[in-house]
């Protein structure tokens, strides 16, 4: 879909109706993988609301990204029970040796990594779950190991650096 | 095997002529295979089971009725789960090398294979179905009654379990004022955390003044530990949308909201599906069972905030807006969603509705507590044997469910302490374990019902570092509106920091005790109100395992590194000089044949050489 349309399809799909903004966003964050500050310019001026006012959801909820994400998805639940069973240190080790951030992406836009409050599924705790799939009972080393083997997909990296 | 696929009922005459006909299709001596596909059974693969048995179905033949993917069973460390019809045959644990055996043997052979059933690990003894493990035996279901049963996707099997007879009987037979007068008398309390009374709640909307009116579910269960929601909305979700329409039928509301937290996509996709099934059958939208009664719901994804689980908050996630809690004297009852009145109730709240319609007020009320009635459903969590959801009447005592249902701690170790009530709950030391379990016994030992997580926890859990967990995901949660929250729980967690490193100064009990009960008293919202708790209860239980650390420099439960040393056991030590390779420090040394020695000097504490020893040498002393 080309650029300008995607935002004018999702707000039609709530009829432009304010209160329905976290779904637009979340809809604009499914189509492009984050939230280009373009689109979002754009959502403003189509609902007739200042950029602000998206700014403001787009910083307050966890699970929208201003910025692109990698090509998988890491996310590490640091609930209790995964933290009473090791996840902080599995969550370290991630961040030293991929050098990311919580909320962030790998230098070399191989993934995101999140670590979220609880996933719901204590029984097999810690968990990881990468792109949809779920790792139960990880250790360091399984975590590692799982992550190390994640292919960089050479395109990708190409057509980030086109922008 | 569905019955008239697009019928739409235009009376609650046709829904029952319909469950009717549902029931006499289903032969009592059908085989089906039911393969659990919750989220933590799914984890382990058990989509692939059900794609296998129907693969192995269409090959083998027979006279196989079906297979079915159903919800969460409950029990949830032994998965994943199967259970075969007739005789409820229940194996855990299910790989996919197995589905051909179990195909072979109990589907076509109606044999049981022994290997995948439950042994019960004291008594040597296997169960063939649920109801003979310890696990399920002391449960008592009604929210999750049909859990595990029915095909969450198809409200065929909805209906023919007898759902939406209590929608029927509510809008046929009784007056809104009736259901009403029943779920007040049924003594439902709301099982969100706050325990408010369900029918006092609805009335005061009802009886508020202005047009439209909403109902809102909240499904942002974000107490970390917990999934009892998560598992209802995705095992049954029409038991909550049939709560929810038969809600707004007593209030006179004709637009409701279900509220699901970000985390959950399972539990979105299977109540978008109930959605769309139940306005196809009249159960939904307009002139629903040709009542001329009216009522629709609709989805809303949380954005991830945990703040967004605290009424008003949800309601301006509802709106578009940042989840920021607002003032309490402002009754949501009276000016909530929109400035409405309206109604909100937690997922397991709705889910006990229909029960208590069907069965009468007297019924529901003879369950649980004075005070507290009916069941509560349980995520039992941590350090225990039986990891996984149980439901429970009020009042049953902590031992009984840690111990007799969830098998005590694991590895032998002793219990410490039961966290009950989420992030804001409180821990609960071995001497309450006799106390009954319901919403004012727990508010009295300092901590709460909540929303049903219960974490166990072991002699080695540091309950200084379990507080200051709790306090930084409170931190990073607080929303930031009101200043005692926001400031208070950052310098809370300062304080935490500096004792759990061994930095603690002797006045810092009495610093974290004024800062709580500040929060207690000046904090806007329920959640600022109640963020001190982790750090109060466990002061008041574990006061010594503070006072280690603060003036021994020690932490009892040899957890927060650099207050306790590593040592090799001399009489352990194989010499095999792995621990001396991996340590970062080079603080080890050990010729061949000699027990390896720790140089404390050098030792940055890591405890590399502990997760090397391949022969648990390295102890924690």
């Amino acid at each position: 879909m080309a650029d300008e349309k995607v935002v004018e399809e999702i707000v039609r799909r709530y009829d432009g109706e304010i209160g329905m903004l976290i779904p637009m966003m979340q809809d604009l964050q499914a189509a492009c993988g984050y939230l280009p500050v373009e689109q979002l310019r754009r959502m403003a001026d189509r609902l007739e609301v200042p950029l602000s006012r998206l700014y403001a959801v787009a910083t307050f909820y966890t699970s929208f990204r201003l910025a692109p994400k990698g090509q998988h998805e890491v996310t590490l639940c640091v609930g209790t029970v995964c933290h009473l069973k090791g996840a902080g240190a599995i969550s370290e080790m991630i961040r030293q040796e991929f050098q990311v951030e919580a909320g962030g992406t790998t230098p070399d836009g191989l993934f995101s990594f999140q670590p979220v409050n609880c996933v719901g599924a204590c029984a097999l705790a810690p968990v990881m779950i990468v792109d949809g799939k779920y790792y139960d009972g990880v250790t360091k080393d399984s975590a590692m190991g799982v992550l190390r083997k994640l292919p960089l997909a050479p395109e990708a990296i190409k057509a980030e650096g086109k922008k | 095997m569905t019955v008239a696929t697009s019928k739409r009922f235009s009376a609650p005459a046709d829904l029952e002529q319909f469950r009717d006909q549902l029931l006499r299709r289903t032969r009592p001596s059908a085989r089906t295979v039911r393969v659990c596909i919750g989220t933590g059974c799914a984890a382990k693969g058990s989509r692939k089971l059900y794609e296998l048995f129907v693969q192995a179905m269409k090959e083998g033949g027979g006279e196989v009725e079906a297979a079915k993917c159903v919800g969460c069973h409950g029990f949830c460390e032994r998965g994943p789960i199967v259970v075969v019809q007739p005789g409820d045959i229940l194996y855990q644990r299910v790989e996919e090398p197995d589905v051909a055996e179990i195909f072979r043997e109990t589907v076509l052979g109606g044999r049981v294979v022994e290997r995948l059933l439950y042994e019960d690990a004291a008594t040597k003894t296997r169960a063939k179905t649920a109801r003979e493990i310890p696990f399920y035996k002391a449960q008592q279901r009604i929210v999750l009654a049909h859990n595990g049963e029915i095909d969450p996707r198809s409200i065929d099997d909805y209906i023919a379990v007898g759902g939406y007879s209590a929608l029927a009987k509510a809008l046929a037979t009784m007056a809104p004022e009736e259901v009403l007068v029943a779920v007040e008398r049924s003594g439902l309390r709301g099982r969100g955390g706050g325990g408010f009374p369900t029918g006092r709640k609805w009335r005061s909307c009802r009886d508020a003044h202005g047009q439209p009116k909403y109902v809102i579910c909240n499904g942002d269960e974000g107490d970390p530990g917990a999934f009892m929601d998560r598992s209802v909305m995705e095992g049954n979700p029409h038991a909550v949308i049939e709560g929810m329409i038969i809600g707004a039928y007593a209030i006179g509301s004709h637009q409701g909201y279900v509220y699901v937290r970000n985390e959950y996509p399972l539990a979105v996709e299977h109540l978008k599906w109930a959605i769309g099934q139940a306005r196809e059958r009249g159960l939904l939208g307009d002139d629903i069972l040709g009542t001329g009664f009216s009522f629709d719901i609709r989805i809303n994804r949380g954005g991830g905030a945990f703040v967004c689980g605290e009424s008003t908050a949800l309601m301006a996630s509802l709106e578009g807006r940042p989840g920021e809690p607002r003032a309490k004297y402002v009754h949501t009852v009276e000016h909530g969603l929109w400035d409405k009145p309206s109604n909100l109730n937690n997922v397991e709240t709705w889910a006990n509705v229909p029960a208590i319609v069907n069965n009468g007020a007297d019924w529901f009320a003879a369950i649980g507590t004075a005070k507290s009635k009916g069941t509560k459903v349980f995520s039992l969590v941590g350090e225990v044997v039986n990891t996984g959801l149980i439901e429970v009447p009020m009042g049953m005592t902590l031992r009984r469910i840690i111990f007799d249902i969830g098998g005590g701690v694991k590895g032998g170790r002793q219990f410490k302490a039961v966290q009950t009530g989420g992030p804001s709950g409180g821990c609960i030391p071995a001497q309450f374990l006799d106390v009954p379990v319901d919403f004012d016994e727990l508010t009295k030992l300092g901590s709460m019902m909540g929303s049903g997580g219960m974490i166990v926890m072991s002699e080695d859990t540091c309950m200084v570092s379990v507080a200051q967990y709790f306090t930084h995901f409170l931190m990073d949660e607080s929303c930031g509106k009101c200043t005692p929250c926001r400031e208070g729980l950052a310098q809370m967690h300062n304080i935490l920091d500096h004792i759990t490193h061994g930095e603690g100064q002797p006045g810092d009990i009495g610093k974290l005790e004024r800062i709580g009960t500040i929060l207690e008293v000046a904090a806007l919202c329920a959640l600022g109100k109640t963020a001190a708790n982790p750090v109060m209860s466990t002061l008041r239980y574990f006061r010594e395992e503070y006072d280690a650390h603060i003036l021994q420099k020690r932490c009892p439960a040899k957890q927060c590194r650099g207050l306790f040393r590593y040592e090799i056991g001399v009489e352990l030590c194989k010499a095999c000089g792995l621990c001396r390779k991996h340590c970062p420090a080079e603080a080890i040394s050990g010729a061949k044949k000699t027990p390896h020695v720790i140089d404390q000097a050098k030792c940055t504490r890591c405890g590399m050489c502990l997760e090397k020893c391949p022969f648990n040498a390295v102890l924690k002393v």
